[in-house]
């Protein structure tokens, strides 16, 4: 049984409209002027337990209130969706103890309490059996390297440590389903590593099901096998990082590193796309020429000192993708 | 009960770390107390008529309005309001507990943290150095603490009424400051409410706000007693029952049609 089934879910909003300057701010308040706003238009997906489910769109594509519905938090405005068999919003308070969620721009700590006692209360607020609560904390406190931190005030932490906390938080009560809501937004290299490879572990040892929401690439690449792509309220796209690519262009990318300044490579089946001192990059159409045969070709003809292939940035293919759509 | 107890217990420790407010307003209602008293004293012996209350009496109610003044429905939790306004509310809809009571439960700890904070130092104060008299009996004493009780949950389902509010207003600070300054006048906390006009007395009884301040006092002072003092009792609960329906069914609603803010 799939762990999430969405149909044909709609969520509108009402937004009252302002008009501009001191005049429009008076008569709105004689006539307001409403607009709808529709954040979702129908979307629909299943996910199986144990997915790691990359959740991707532009600021405004309706991602957020995505997870929201799911988590029980919105009520949408029209369609169905069950989670675990459930429906999140009629059956809230029941959906909620089997689900964990994280929003990264907010924490769901208390502020001025010690990360533990954060951590105790929700045991509580969760009904933990005591000794669960205490194998499961340790155990955290263990993936995440929290040690150090538990007895520190939230609003003392940097916002890396926060956010292995309020992972940690989010799964004490050892849920079914995680929904990480843009988990390494403003965090530093070092510390968006160590969410992924928490996450990417959840996920590959104790088969927890993750919906995660980004405009991170780098999270979507290196944890999501699946990748649902969603802009103005409409699915995109529902498959796999390869099939994104395919979507876009077939292109890929070779970069070269010459060995002396003075050569110009020139060749029929590539173009090349910059140069930069002795670093070259071109782009090829593997079906019109293999890689091999280009590497073949070019080491051949020219004196390199090093090469590889790459694909292109998946930064680029989703950008080209919303300039698509949205044009 | 546990998810509930518990989130007033943390909120409440959280809130008795700010003792220098505590000391601050332990003075400064000391200091209104003192002037309050000076005032009502000259009222009592140059005005001719005979009043409702004698001066000792009155005296007394002043200091337990000024010990007490925090139980009033004065503002919403101030962590409720930051998360609203930030949506972090958004997680309160991620716990698995019923969200009024889940609320009622950290404007409880908002009424109950400062007012014990303050209460016990003044009250001891008032006594020792103003002429403030102890409870009239012991079943007087009881009954205060009976009717105090009432008082708190009343004022909280007042205080929970004006943080479900948030959900439409946003900062809620209208709503929250007009029903205070309704609240504060209405409940004796100025003038107590025997010393109203003969024609706002029925008015005065029936709405909520004596039961949060004239009738713990009156218990205390004994001038509320034997069948008088069940029926004031009930009154508090009927209200506070009544208001803890609205704020349930308001709710309702807002969930409904909550929109998180900041996206």
């Amino acid at each position: 049984m799939a762990a999430i089934t969405v149909e044909n879910l709609v969520k509108t909003y009402t937004v009252a409209e302002r008009r501009p300057g001191t005049w429009g701010a008076l008569t709105s308040l004689a006539h307001r002027r409403q607009r709808e706003v529709h954040a979702l238009a129908g979307v629909s997906f299943s996910i199986q337990p144990g997915e790691l489910v990359g959740y991707i769109g532009p600021n405004g594509a309706g991602k957020s209130t995505t997870v929201k519905i799911l988590s029980g938090i919105l009520v949408p405005s029209g369609g169905s969706a069950t989670v675990l068999g459930r429906v999140p919003w009629e059956q809230r308070i029941a959906h909620v103890a089997q689900i964990g969620v994280v929003f990264g721009q907010r924490t769901q700590l208390w502020w001025d309490l010690p990360v533990t006692e954060s951590f105790d209360l929700l045991r509580e607020i969760y009904r933990v059996p005591p000794d669960q609560y205490r194998r499961t904390r340790d155990e955290l406190v263990d993936i995440m390297n929290l040690a150090g931190l538990l007895d520190t005030p939230v609003r003392q932490l940097s916002l890396g440590q926060r956010m292995r906390c309020d992972l940690a938080a989010a799964l004490l009560h050892r849920p079914q389903i995680l929904f990480l809501d843009e988990p390494t937004i403003g965090l530093d290299a070092v510390a968006k590593l160590a969410v992924r490879d928490l996450v990417r572990r959840l996920n590959r040892e104790q088969g927890l099901t993750v919906i995660l929401t980004t405009h991170d690439m780098d999270d979507i690449e290196s944890l999501c096998t699946r990748v649902i792509l969603i802009n103005e309220g409409r699915i995109l796209l529902d498959g796999t990082l390869e099939h994104m690519r395919q979507m876009v262009t077939t292109e890929r990318r070779m970069a070269i590193i010459l060995a002396d300044e003075a050569t110009w490579i020139e060749v029929e089946d590539a173009q090349v796309l910059h140069r930069d001192g002795l670093r070259l990059t071109l782009s090829f159409d593997p079906e019109r020429i293999s890689a091999a045969q280009l590497i073949g070709d070019i080491s051949s003809r020219y004196a390199i000192r090093d090469l590889y292939v790459e694909n292109a940035p998946i930064e680029e293919i989703v950008a080209q993708i919303y300039m698509d759509r949205t044009a | 009960m546990r998810p509930y107890l518990a989130i007033v217990s943390a909120r409440t420790r959280m809130l008795l770390q700010y003792r220098a407010a505590a000391i601050a307003g332990f003075g400064t209602q000391l200091f209104w107390g003192w002037i309050r008293v000076a005032i009502f004293t000259a009222f009592f012996q140059s005005g001719g008529a005979a009043q409702p209350m004698t001066l000792t009496d009155t005296i007394t109610y002043l200091w337990l309005t000024q010990a007490l003044l925090l139980l009033l429905p004065f503002r919403i939790d101030a962590e409720m309001q930051a998360m609203v306004r930030d949506g972090s509310v958004a997680y309160e809809l991620t716990r698995p507990a019923d969200l009024y009571w889940y609320w009622f439960s950290r404007q409880l700890a908002a009424r109950v943290a400062p007012t014990i904070l303050r209460a016990g130092p003044l009250m001891l104060a008032a006594g020792i150095l103003f002429g403030m008299q102890p409870p009239a009996s012991w079943l007087a004493a009881g009954l205060f603490l009976l009717g105090f009780l009432c008082a708190l949950m009343l004022s909280t389902a007042i205080t929970t009424l004006m943080a479900i509010s948030l959900l439409w207003t946003t900062t809620g600070d209208g709503l929250a400051r007009l029903l205070s300054l309704v609240a504060q006048f209405l409940s004796g906390s100025y003038v107590p409410i025997l010393l109203f006009p003969d024609w706002s007395q029925p008015i005065l009884a029936v709405l909520p706000f004596r039961g949060i301040m004239d009738t713990p006092f009156r218990l205390y002072l004994g001038t509320l007693a034997g069948p008088e003092a069940a029926c004031a009792m009930l009154h508090q609960l009927l209200w506070a029952s009544l208001l803890v329906l609205l704020g349930r069914a308001i709710l309702a609603r807002g969930v409904t049609r909550m929109v998180v803010q900041g996206g």
